[in-house]
């Protein structure tokens, strides 16, 4: 009779001491996901991009709460006013507290036109948990308190600067942030949607179903993406309310986003059909459905979730340049994309160039979305670990 | 190979006339017909009164009382016989009238963007393989993903705010106003060329920013193959080894993945050329649909993913000649 010796059950762990021990078996009886996310949290950029992000997310969530004004506020003192930097000491001193600026507005005696000036013998200090214009939180409560203002009755702080209606552009870019973010979203997860129903079923069955639907996904796949989305867009009635237009969108995205998804999950179900565990599984008398949810998907959840990520960049490029040229949402909603309308031209660019700040926002979200799917995809690599033995 | 030929036409056909299946729905979708449009953009503001009657008259002498199927018929069997796209009706003329030009000027940005993309994305991605890790290897991983995270609309944008602070000149349109209407000579060309940089720089971005991963990628694979080893253990000089093992392969999938470019630059083009006020399909594409002028709109749309269909049909027989281990289906 052998004895079993922890040689045998670990190999490797030989001659190493218990804490290595422990270390090996840590990483042979640790999960699928436990693995992949050990191998992400190496992956440094992808961390950076996550937790850019996770900012992004929470400044949609709470984007009433931390702008500090209302988004629809006319200043019709500071009418195309440049931004507000931030000081901490000017030759008046030092101070520990921020503070802008203030500003006068004064009339040009010939045009008429308000001109605001910047007196930099006046300081408006800014202070956390200001209270300043109401807002409903979601309908769970209202409050009056935002997470910096200032308190002074005339003063006010507009970090982006204000747009050609003298509304604050820092509030609506973060309002537009929550708008284009879920919108991104609400699109994948449509297109995922169709993309497992219509994927699944030409995998699933395979012979001439999977023929007629590779032929049309061919087609959807050839029109170019921005052109068909813009001539779904235009057959929006112009009558319709802005969260009907919002709710069309996010439609119009998932109806022509899933293809390459459904290719995916196409490609990964035929060559599972035929596997031991499936044709088992068929024998058992488990139905199709039950099948692809319990035994076929699980194998490549962690590629579907990797291609998630990477589908939502071109929703949110989509989505701002359909509404950039008129063709999606409309004015009244903040987007990224309905916030650059006024940046169109290049006679913005030269007189209220901060009008562009929106579009850092795009950059940043594409960005972080691109890195975060890329390290994602190296996490849940299969092959990467045989390559590293 | 003829039989292979024919396949791949035929199966260009098919695709075709499933797509144009697609842009008639498309065309359909927007609420009211085109006798209500037509009336009102005919009728507006001249005080005349358009009863119910006028506008049968108008579905009747347009065929709209038809049924959906039998008007589709009427359409396609237009553009495939007799090369007739309908009629504009914002213009008041010809679909034909109205692209005509434009198709020209579109063609000429393809092919410039393309000649831009394949002229930088090619031998960089090349170089790039070759000095892995170093320096400018690093910083071309970056450009790629700028290159897919800056809006090509912000990018022409900054390159019309450069042009118009730093050159002062106007590079919006396609021709300088002195020679718009002129007839076409040499210095118009010229003229074209300078103003056809901004639009092809803008529209190839991203396309380059996808091609040189591709290169890079297929070209760091190949170089590790055997092939290599032994052809430098041979003695053949670095240069000529790398034109005749690597690069040669690292080729066949930019060739495959032409039509690809090309959607792209379709899907990019409407944006880019409104921003930058250059009059081609794709502008009038934008227009069309939000004048809700379909027949215009079906057409460009139809257009363009025949031009993108064409372009996967040319890869394909030009990758067939190009890796002989492509099967050929007639062999």
């Amino acid at each position: 009779m052998t004895t079993i010796t922890p040689e045998m059950a670990l190999p490797g762990a030989k001659g190493k001491s218990i804490k290595e021990t422990k270390e090996i078996l840590k990483y042979y009886s640790a999960t699928q996901w436990q693995l992949i996310w050990w191998r992400f949290r190496k992956h440094r950029m992808a961390m950076v991009g996550a937790l850019a992000l996770l900012f992004l997310f929470i400044l949609g969530i709470f984007s009433m709460f931390i702008g500090p004004n209302d988004p629809f506020f006319r200043n019709q003192d500071y009418i195309l006013g440049p931004p507000q930097s931030l000081h901490f000491w000017d030759e008046n001193g030092f101070s520990i507290r921020p503070f802008v600026y203030g500003v006068t507005t004064t009339r040009d005696p010939k045009t008429l036109r308000l001109i605001p000036t910047v007196d930099p013998s006046v300081r408006w200090y800014l202070h956390f948990f200001v209270k300043g214009d109401p807002y409903s939180f979601y309908g769970l409560f209202d409050s009056d308190i935002h997470l910096f203002g200032v308190k002074e009755k005339e003063a006010f702080v507009y970090l982006f600067g204000t747009d050609s209606l003298g509304r604050d552009l820092f509030t609506r870019a973060i309002y537009g942030t929550r708008t284009s973010l879920t919108i991104g979203i609400l699109g994948v997860l449509i297109a995922f949607v169709l993309a497992l129903i219509i994927g699944g079923v030409a995998g699933y069955s395979g012979g001439w179903i999977d023929y007629v639907i590779q032929r049309l996904t061919e087609v959807v796949r050839v029109i170019p993406v921005i052109p068909l989305y813009m001539g779904l867009a235009a057959a929006f009635p112009v009558e319709w309310s802005t969260q009907q237009v919002y709710f069309a969108m996010t439609v119009i995205l998932g109806l022509v986003g899933w293809p390459t998804l459904a290719r995916r999950i196409r490609g990964q179900l035929l060559t599972q059909r035929d596997e031991d565990y499936v044709i088992s599984a068929r024998i058992s008398g488990a139905s199709a459905g039950r099948i692809i949810s319990m035994h076929m998907l699980p194998a490549f959840t962690s590629y579907i979730i990797v291609d998630l990520v990477i589908s939502f960049p071109y929703m949110i490029l989509s989505e701002t340049a359909l509404s950039f040229v008129g063709l999606g949402l409309r004015p009244p909603e903040m987007s990224w994309g309905t916030l650059l309308q006024d940046a169109q031209n290049i006679r913005s660019i030269e007189q209220a160039p901060w009008l562009f700040i929106p579009s850092l926002f795009v950059v940043v979200a594409v960005l972080a979305f691109t890195i975060l799917g890329d390290g994602l995809r190296d996490a849940a690599d299969p092959y990467q670990v045989v390559r590293k033995k | 190979m003829l039989l292979f030929l024919l396949q791949r036409a035929v199966g260009m056909f098919i695709t075709m006339l499933l797509v144009s299946i697609m842009v008639f729905i498309i065309m359909e979708l927007p609420p009211g017909d085109y006798a209500e449009r037509l009336a009102f953009r005919k009728f507006s503001g001249t005080g005349a009164q358009i009863s119910e009657s006028d506008l049968d008259n108008l579905r009747a002498e347009y065929g709209l009382d038809r049924p959906a199927h039998e008007r589709y018929i009427n359409w396609i069997s237009g553009i495939i016989l007799r090369g007739d796209f309908g009629e504009a009706f914002a213009f008041e003329t010809s679909v034909n009238n109205v692209i005509g030009q434009r198709l020209w000027l579109t063609l000429s940005i393809l092919f410039s963007t393309l000649i831009i993309t394949y002229s930088i994305s090619i031998p960089i991605g090349i170089y790039a393989a070759v000095h892995r890790h170093s320096l400018p290897d690093y910083s071309l991983t970056v450009f790629s993903y700028l290159g897919l995270a800056i809006p090509n609309f912000l990018l022409a944008l900054v390159l019309l705010y450069i042009s118009v602070k730093f050159f002062g000149s106007n590079v919006g349109g396609l021709f300088s106003p002195e020679f718009k209407d002129a007839p076409w000579t040499i210095a118009k060309f010229w003229d074209l060329l300078k103003h056809l940089i901004i639009p092809a720089i803008v529209l190839s971005w991203s396309a380059i920013a996808f091609q040189l991963q591709t290169v890079r990628a297929t070209m760091s694979d190949e170089l590790n193959k055997l092939s290599v080893t032994a052809a430098r253990a041979r003695g053949i000089p670095e240069s000529k080894l790398l034109v005749k093992y690597p690069a040669r392969l690292a080729v066949n999938p930019v060739v495959s993945t032409t039509g690809f470019d090309v959607n792209r630059i379709f899907s990019e083009l409407p944006i880019v050329a409104l921003v930058l006020g250059i009059s081609d399909l794709g502008e009038l594409l934008i227009k069309s649909y939000i004048d809700l002028d379909m027949f215009v709109a079906g057409a460009i749309l139809l257009m363009m993913t025949f031009i993108i269909v064409f372009f996967n049909f040319l890869s394909d027989i030009f990758l067939a000649f190009l890796d002989p281990r492509v099967k050929l289906a007639g062999d």
